[in-house]
């Protein structure tokens, strides 16, 4: 019996503790309250950087990544907001002149 | 010349209206001239956490809209001297006085008073906007909930955005216990995320409740944690260098007992 109880105190000591859950929820949060950019913004940037990319490029849709998201500043110790994308390559399309 | 400091949270409840009457207690009873104004029209409710509320003639809106002098509508406490409120208007709403008009109040009552303390309500709208219209500077609250410090990161960047430069923050309400848990963001937290320099720390006080049962601020009871931080808080307002309060060992009654429980082990 007090080895169930060690295990299950010791499983749920693994988890993350609800102080830093909130944390790191709260530092995402912000990220996208301080860039004062709305998903609409986001979608539409989304849907003009596809158009331009697959001109030149054959590109995986699904598995296309944008995210607002954080960085440390060059200059100073502070974090600025990042446009991050990730957009994977099937391959390059052969340009018509 | 006086300064106008307004205490805003974005997130109601906090304890904005708490942390203006200690202050403003505080600050008269160390020796300097006090007003506070409730600038939440139309929830008023500084007179009543005071304990002023039977004084009340003239408000706010009553003095901006020339019914009655200023010095008319200021209630004296009853037990400082040196300390005065300026009541918000209950029936009327916060359109009933705009940015400019508060702009001349406190304009004039910073020629009389050493302080001028503005008791925001929540909301970034129009009550907003006229609490910090005046003010030299500005106090932010929060608790260490996602939701206040999520609020509390956006009155900052519209403090900044009206020149209100470097405020100063308050974390209300901690609760060591759960810190130490990990069940609650710690102060370091909070600080790391929000980047503003600190002004206190006030632990959470059951005190509290009984001193707005009896309008009577903490910082009048030499035996309140809460009281003491505000002690503290009005020190370093004055310019004086206090070290944050050590809220770890505080828990004196539970310490006792688990080494009791220790020593018969």
């Amino acid at each position: 019996m007090f080895d169930i109880i060690k295990f299950l105190n010791f499983s749920t000591k693994k988890e993350k503790s609800s102080g830093s859950v909130a944390k790191d929820r709260l530092k995402l949060v912000l990220v996208h309250d301080r860039s004062n950019c709305s998903s609409e913004i986001l979608e539409k940037i989304r849907a003009d950087i596809m158009e331009v990319i697959s001109k030149y490029m054959d590109i995986d849709t699904e598995g296309l990544d944008i995210q607002i998201s954080e960085t440390k500043s060059t200059q100073n110790d502070r974090n600025v907001p990042v446009l991050y994308a990730n957009i994977p390559i099937k391959g390059m399309r052969k340009l018509e002149e | 010349m006086g300064e106008v400091i307004v205490i805003t949270s974005g997130k109601g409840g906090v304890g904005k209206t708490t942390t203006s009457a200690n202050l403003g207690m505080g600050l008269a009873q160390s020796d300097k001239k006090v007003v506070l104004i409730d600038a939440d029209i139309g929830l008023r409710n500084l007179d009543v956490v005071m304990g002023l509320e039977n004084r009340i003639v003239y408000d706010l809106v009553d003095v901006v809209e020339g019914r009655c002098k200023t010095k008319q509508a200021l209630i004296k406490d009853k037990r400082c001297p040196n300390l005065y409120l300026l009541p918000s208007a209950q029936t009327r709403d916060k359109t009933a006085v705009n940015p400019e008009q508060m702009k001349k109040l406190t304009a004039e009552l910073k020629e009389e008073f050493d302080y001028v303390i503005v008791d925001c309500p929540a909301g970034i709208e129009q009550g907003f906007k006229n609490a910090i219209a005046g003010a030299d500077r500005a106090i932010v609250v929060t608790t260490p909930e996602v939701s206040a410090v999520r609020d509390a990161d956006r009155i900052i960047g519209l403090l900044e955005a009206n020149e209100i430069k470097a405020p100063s923050l308050i974390i209300n309400r901690i609760r060591m216990n759960m810190v130490k848990k990990g069940e609650m963001m710690s102060i370091e937290d909070v600080m790391e995320i929000l980047a503003i320099g600190i002004i206190g720390v006030v632990p959470d006080d059951e005190y509290i409740v009984v001193s707005t049962n009896q309008g009577e601020p903490a910082i009048l009871d030499n035996s309140s944690l809460a009281g003491q931080a505000y002690r503290n808080i009005v020190q370093r307002l004055l310019g004086n260098d206090v070290p944050l309060m050590d809220l770890e060992n505080t828990n004196k009654f539970i310490t006792k007992i688990k080494k009791f429980f220790k020593i018969i082990k």
